[in-house]
């Protein structure tokens, strides 16, 4: 266990890719199985336990010290494995016991046994629900800090050391020269230990067999599109689509060895979500791999993504939710047909064969995402800042920008440069007052990173800020400790990890918010909810008095209810006239 | 009769005052009279009429602000009662940094501790903190959360000087705070036998010649010399916080990050600051330091300061002792104060 520890330890301090790969890689090459396959196994979130789940750990931990003193110290750190690792107490240590707690009789037990991760993970699997917490205790007693870290993380099952499941896979390649492809391709038949994949890496084994006739393959990934880069490419080289406001889903189906269908669909980092679309599952009516955007589309028309994400939050999928919010897949690209690997195809020839595909399926619940016919970047542009206009209809809500695609980009994983480009609709802006800081969580602990926001609107004693959203991102390193520092000066009020911040017509500090969209709300104070709001600018020259109105907002979502429910919309003018 | 202890001192824009005997503590803005617990620079601030303070830190003033930094000085030596308007007061080491004094102020049977910022630790570089029995504590909170348990600092520059075999092509660049944290290090490192020059950053320079003058064996200490940073392959330089991300300390051969804080001890705060090898090393008190002092010093009544203020309120409450938060702004910002342009978090020091 201290071998892991030392290796989480290590990368969770090491910011560069390659220094952590190598990191990885002398850990896969000095450690012996099983140790290392189940490390592996941690990594690539392949580990489930039953009966160690983080209220374990919470209970454990909360015997021991007190409450109060527990929730300020994980406030500040931000991170429930830290600070019960650092908290956790040594026998009698009494300045962090409860009030209450009996003081700790003298230990004279021998040196406690420190557990390799083999023993954690074995024993995690196998203990009795009643057992496993005075054992958790033990191993807790025994390890040291980092060790307790390690420890809980792994019980926990988030590592957040920096380390995706694609780069552990990807060192596991490396030690026997091969691309991690090859890991990828026959991983979902593959079990902890993994003693056979390291075996073969090294040249000790046989090449495993793929026991997945549907496997994930990584998706290729678009970057964002700069003003600059205009003047570098070439619109004839390129062919754009609509970026769909829904969620990357990887659509898979072969054939198992008995014969039988399997069809599969993954999110964009390779998770198995088909149980949770079983109505999309059945609609896989093909061979291969596509690559497509999942919506929720009722009488035709696309739905906003705020009725997907009601959807997507339920745990049971019954009957009912498939009707209420039945899912559909609007495909943008093909990987592979039956046996046939497409990905080395020009996009344009790739687009072919998908196109011929769904029109051979004809399910109303898988389509193709439309192309937009453009000849210049400015007739793309016009297009993009009205897509009801060039076709889009109806759904024209639910698209948030274009996809600029090379006409001849092979499909590569990864976020490969030169080949596709995300460009998004620009974003609603609003001057907002500042009237809460929040501490954050992760990297951003202990600093003050999460502030509420609001507008101004009439109130029964005159002129009042309303609460209307919520941002922790948008602004740099240098601005946060600026925000931070503001916060922590001008203090009114403290509620645990929140501060309420002075503000008022002659006092405040206003932010330049940016968010792609509203939404009525009736769990928010102000009846608004904002998507994706981040700081746009600080506003240190502008008084509180001049920031935004509730009614700037209730414009916008005037004009968005109109392109949603049209109907709605019309009949309300009918009535006004 | 007793006094009250808010007779003997309350709480005021400037600071904390003591109305009996009309004089500050460590006093943000300037004052008439003010008493100063240790150097750091946002408790020492320039601009008072009258300074009171022990010998090394009025000298400490003086190289940081000149030797007008105030009208007049008056040495407090350490141990002795003197007599300021109608109290005695007394300055006791602290285990801060050189110099460093808690005041404890008495009137009519009423004790109060001022303990300015304190350690319990072991530290070469200065005298080790006395315990002082008394009715009111003022304390500090920086670490006061039970998550801060600071290690044998030993074991860390040993992680020091472990990564210093380990990566010989490599120059360590080591951030710590310009008086006290920086002087501290060295003196560890030679307590572990390191013997090779420690190289400074020009801003150091000063404070740790003083260090020198005042008989503590740093050894040889040269200046990082702008030209040299290339070819210093396998060498510790020791720069204030806000270098190690500069492009200052770019220059050196392939450098490794590593701070000297007790804020290393929160994974977070090593990240935020892009540092590669966090030594948990800190100049105040830890939590069970500071829930240990509070207890034997049989205060019936604590005061905190600056820092982390509620959960050491907490505790006192939980163990019967009256305490309440002075959430006192302006404290607990040095590294800023000492390191323009500013890069060190507000509400903390090393």
């Amino acid at each position: 266990m201290n071998r892991f520890a030392a290796l989480l330890d290590r990368l969770a301090y090491e910011p560069r890719r390659n220094a952590k790969l190598r990191l990885l890689m002398d850990y896969f090459r000095h450690t012996p199985d099983p140790d290392r396959g189940y490390a592996l196994a941690a990594m690539t979130g392949a580990l489930m336990f039953k009966e160690a789940k983080p209220g374990l750990i919470r209970g454990l931990v909360e015997e021991r010290t007190d409450p109060v003193l527990f929730r300020m110290s994980y406030h500040y750190v931000g991170d429930l494995a830290e600070t019960t690792a650092l908290i956790w107490p040594a026998p009698g240590h009494e300045s962090v016991a409860p009030a209450s707690a009996e003081p700790a009789i003298g230990h004279n037990n021998p040196p406690p046994h420190v557990p390799t991760i083999s023993e954690v993970v074995e024993t995690l699997a196998t203990t009795s629900k009643s057992d496993l917490p005075a054992r958790v205790a033990e191993w807790m007693d025994a390890l040291d800090e980092t060790g307790r870290w390690a420890l809980i993380k792994l019980i926990t099952r988030e590592l957040r050391v920096g380390v995706s499941a694609r780069l552990a896979k990807t060192a596991v390649a490396q030690l026997g020269g091969f691309e991690p492809d090859e890991v990828e391709l026959i991983w979902h038949g593959l079990e902890p230990p993994y003693e056979d994949l390291f075996a073969w890496v090294e040249g000790r084994g046989e090449k495993p067999e793929s026991g997945n006739p549907a496997p994930f393959r990584p998706p290729m990934l678009s970057h964002p599109l700069e003003d600059e880069d205009f003047e570098k490419l070439d619109a004839s080289e390129f062919m754009a689509e609509w970026k769909w406001d829904g969620i990357r889903l990887q659509a898979v189906s072969g054939h198992g060895s008995d014969g039988r269908p399997v069809r599969k669909i993954y999110s964009r980092t390779g998770e198995d979500v088909s149980r949770a679309f079983p109505d999309l599952v059945e609609a896989l009516t093909f061979e291969g791999a596509i690559d497509g955007e999942l919506l929720i589309v009722r009488e035709g028309r696309v739905q906003s993504f705020n009725v997907l994400q009601q959807r997507l939050n339920r745990k049971a999928v019954t009957p009912k939710l498939i009707a209420e919010f039945p899912a559909h897949l609007r495909v943008y690209d093909i990987l592979t047909e039956g046996d046939e690997d497409l990905r080395n195809l020009p996009f344009r020839e790739r687009r072919q064969r998908l196109e011929a595909l769904v029109a051979r399926m004809g399910d109303p619940r898988i389509d193709l995402s439309p192309m937009v016919p453009f000849g210049s970047w400015d007739e793309l542009a016009a297009a993009r800042s009205d897509p009801a206009s060039v076709g889009a209809g109806p759904d024209a809500d639910a698209i948030e920008g274009c996809m600029i695609k090379r006409a001849n980009s092979p499909y590569l994983p990864g976020r490969p440069k030169g080949y596709w480009y995300k460009w998004k609709r620009d974003p609603y802006l609003v001057d907002a007052v500042m009237m809460y800081g929040q501490r954050g969580h992760g990297k951003r602990s202990s600093f003050y990173s999460d502030y509420t926001f609001g507008v101004w609107r009439d109130g029964p004693g005159g002129e009042e800020l309303v609460p209307v959203g919520k941002a922790y991102h948008g602004f740099t390193d240098e601005e946060l400790v600026k925000l931070d520092r503001y916060v922590r000066n001008h203090t009114v009020n403290r509620f645990g990890p929140v501060r309420e911040v002075e503000y008022g017509k002659d006092r405040g500090l206003v932010l330049e918010v940016a968010f792609e969209g509203l939404q009525r709300s009736t769990r928010h104070k102000s009846g608004v909810a904002m998507r994706f709001p981040r700081i746009n600018r600080i506003r240190w020259d502008k008084p509180a008095a001049e920031a935004d109105r509730i009614e700037t907002l209730e414009k916008i979502l005037e004009r968005g209810e109109k392109e949603v429910y049209p109907l709605k919309a019309q009949k309300a003018r009918r009535e006004e006239a | 009769m007793a006094l009250r202890s808010t007779d003997i001192l309350t709480q005021t824009p400037q600071g904390l005052y003591c109305p009996l005997g009309d004089f500050h503590i460590d006093p943000v803005r300037p004052v008439k009279r003010a008493l100063i617990t240790h150097g750091h620079s946002d408790h020492a601030r320039s601009g008072h009429r009258a300074v009171m303070a022990t010998r090394e830190t009025l000298l400490i003033m003086g190289v940081r602000y000149g030797a007008d930094f105030a009208d007049t000085t008056q040495e407090a030596p350490l141990g002795e009662s003197l007599r300021v308007g109608d109290v005695t007061v007394r300055f006791t080491p602290a285990g801060h940094v050189l110099g460093s004094a808690q005041i404890s102020i008495e009137a009519g049977g009423t004790r109060v501790v001022v303990s300015g910022d304190y350690k319990r630790a072991e530290d070469p570089t200065c005298l080790s903190y006395e315990l002082v029995p008394c009715d009111v504590f003022i304390t500090e909170a920086t670490f006061g959360l039970p998550v801060f348990r600071h290690p044998d600092t030993r074991g860390e520059v040993r992680k020091l000087l472990d990564s210093v075999a380990l990566f010989p092509e490599r120059a360590h660049i080591v951030g710590a705070y310009a008086l006290g944290k920086a002087q501290r290090v060295m003196a560890l490192l030679r307590e572990e036998g390191y013997e090779k020059p420690i190289y400074l950053h020009g801003a150091m320079e000063r404070l740790t010649e003083f260090y020198k003058s005042e008989g503590i064996p740093l050894g040889e200490t040269p200046k990082v010399v702008a030209a040299e940073r290339p070819k210093l392959a396998g060498a510790i330089v020791i720069c204030p916080p806000s270098s190690i991300q500069d492009l200052w300390s770019r220059r050196f051969p392939d450098p490794v990050t590593c701070f000297a804080s007790g804020w290393m001890r929160v994974r977070a705060r090593a990240r935020q600051k892009g540092v590669e090898l966090p030594l948990v090393i800190s100049d105040h008190s830890d939590w069970d330091d500071l829930c240990r002092t509070i207890r034997e010093t049989g205060a019936g009544e604590v005061w905190v300061t600056h820092g982390q203020e509620d959960a050491l309120v907490h505790w006192c409450m939980t163990h019967g002792i009256k305490a309440r938060p002075l959430h006192m702004l302006g404290y607990g910002d040095e590294g800023e104060a000492e390191e323009a342009p500013a890069t060190a978090e507000a509400g903390e020091t090393a």
